[in-house]
């Protein structure tokens, strides 16, 4: 950065700087998304706002990006790195905070047989960014990690993640076994991969097909919102 | 590489498309038949289409629609490569063949090697002779280590092992693979396998009689 381009973020308004906080996780800038997430609590900014308004904001727009060709996975994966960035102050005060503004668990994994991760760690962290406690499984998981994870943490979610053509089948395994165990009802599947599309999803039952990062944590947040909806017309 | 787009030879009517990581392959195994070469029109498409699958249906699909008119019978030198069955959808309407399998490292090991070695260690990493001749540019800039070497852990962390399946016994691409390997602190095996299934895609146009109907 040139002296010229050099300034003091301090010096932003509100609206300004999560505009420059938004630009910088874009470039993939650490330190700044850290810095200007700082600046916001101090200026009083509750941690829930700072989250979605600059962090997932920032994201939601690289996610387009990624989805329309303009940035690719390389660019993808620093801005991620600079999201979690500002992530690893927020959390701890989220934590912390007397208002529950959790939309629920979320189990998430790579499939069995499958050791690709980066797609469905991206999916993790716009999820938690959204409002979602994760409980991420990794990579290689056959279908009893599911069910233990949906027995000891009770997710309002699961998803599966695969990248390879050869392992998306097992997917259906997993939505099977659940079925069979009554699960379905209390518990919404969703999936995503590289190599997925709507038709495989609707093939195995899941028509909850997230195309990307950004649309996955959108899909997700409206399935819990459109609950809570549910029941308030109840 | 394009070898002649626009087919000007009327001898030519069948094509054989294939990803550009194949060109050399596909280029010996016609030189090996000199039936095949003066019957076929070899085009490729872009080799650095391996980090980006979803680029290859829309990519073959552009190609056939422009193209195809020009030919009897068309043949695919893919396997699904990471298109999730996107290509197969293409290759439908062009009542084209592609090469059976997952990716190329299965059709050139086979599909019981290939599943032999991913028993043995899931975390395996594969490379052939082009991704070994290519490696700079295809693995280390086209995923943007060469800018953004701490990019390095999150793309290869659930990797343990290097398995080279040579098409070509060659000591220099061995001791590059082998380097490769030691450097991202991989174990190493080297396979020479050959181009294994990869000739799948001929095999119908040797069986076809070479008197076709624009000859008689």
């Amino acid at each position: 950065m040139s002296e010229e381009d050099d300034f003091d973020l301090n010096d932003l308004d509100d609206k300004e700087l999560v505009e420059q906080i938004q630009d910088d996780l874009y470039d993939g800038l650490d330190e700044e998304v850290t810095e200007g997430t700082e600046i916001l609590l101090a200026r009083g900014w509750d941690a829930n706002d700072v989250l979605g308004k600059a962090l997932v904001g920032g994201m939601k727009i690289v996610g387009v990006d990624f989805r329309d060709g303009i940035l690719f996975v390389p660019e993808v994966l620093k801005c991620a790195g600079a999201m979690k960035g500002g992530m690893k102050i927020l959390r701890p005060i989220l934590a912390e905070s007397a208002i529950d503004t959790s939309l629920g668990k979320f189990v998430i994994g790579t499939v069995k047989g499958d050791i690709h991760d980066i797609g469905k760690n991206l999916v993790a962290m716009m999820c938690e960014g959204s409002g979602f406690e994760i409980i991420n499984l990794g990579i290689n998981n056959p279908v009893e990690n599911y069910l233990e994870a949906i027995d000891e943490h009770g997710p309002v979610i699961v998803g599966m993640s695969a990248l390879l053509t050869t392992t998306m089948p097992y997917m259906g395994v997993v939505v099977e076994e659940m079925e069979k165990r009554g699960l379905r009802k209390d518990v919404h599947i969703m999936c995503g991969g590289a190599p997925l599309n709507q038709e495989f999803a609707d093939s195995i039952g899941v028509p909850a097909y997230g195309r990307d990062a950004a649309r996955s944590a959108e899909m997700a947040e409206e399935h819990v919102l459109g609950l809570r909806d549910n029941r308030g017309h109840r | 590489m394009v070898i002649d787009k626009k087919n000007t030879d009327p001898a030519k009517k069948r094509l054989v498309l294939g990803c550009g990581a194949l060109v050399y392959d596909l280029l010996r195994l016609i030189k090996q038949n000199p039936a095949l070469s003066d019957k076929v029109n070899l085009q490729c498409l872009p080799a650095s289409w391996h980090n980006t699958p979803q680029l290859i249906a829309p990519g073959v699909e552009e190609y056939l629609a422009e193209n195809s008119h020009l030919y009897k019978e068309i043949y695919i030198a893919y396997a699904d490569c990471g298109t999730g069955g996107a290509l197969d959808r293409v290759l439908k309407k062009y009542n084209a063949k592609r090469i059976s399998g997952a990716h190329c490292y299965e059709f050139f090991a086979g599909s019981d090697v290939f599943e032999q070695l991913s028993e043995q260690e899931l975390g395996t990493f594969y490379l052939t002779d082009y991704l070994v001749k290519n490696f700079h540019r295809i693995m280390i800039k086209g995923l943007g280590l060469d800018k953004h070497p701490e990019l390095f852990d999150i793309y290869f962390e659930n990797y343990k092992k290097l398995v080279y399946l040579a098409q070509t016994e060659n000591e220099q691409l061995q001791k590059d693979a082998e380097q490769y390997a030691k450097d991202f602190g991989f174990e190493y095996e080297y396979r020479l396998v050959g181009t294994g299934g990869l000739d799948s895609v001929f095999e119908e146009i040797d069986l076809v009689p070479l008197a076709t109907e624009e000859e008689k």
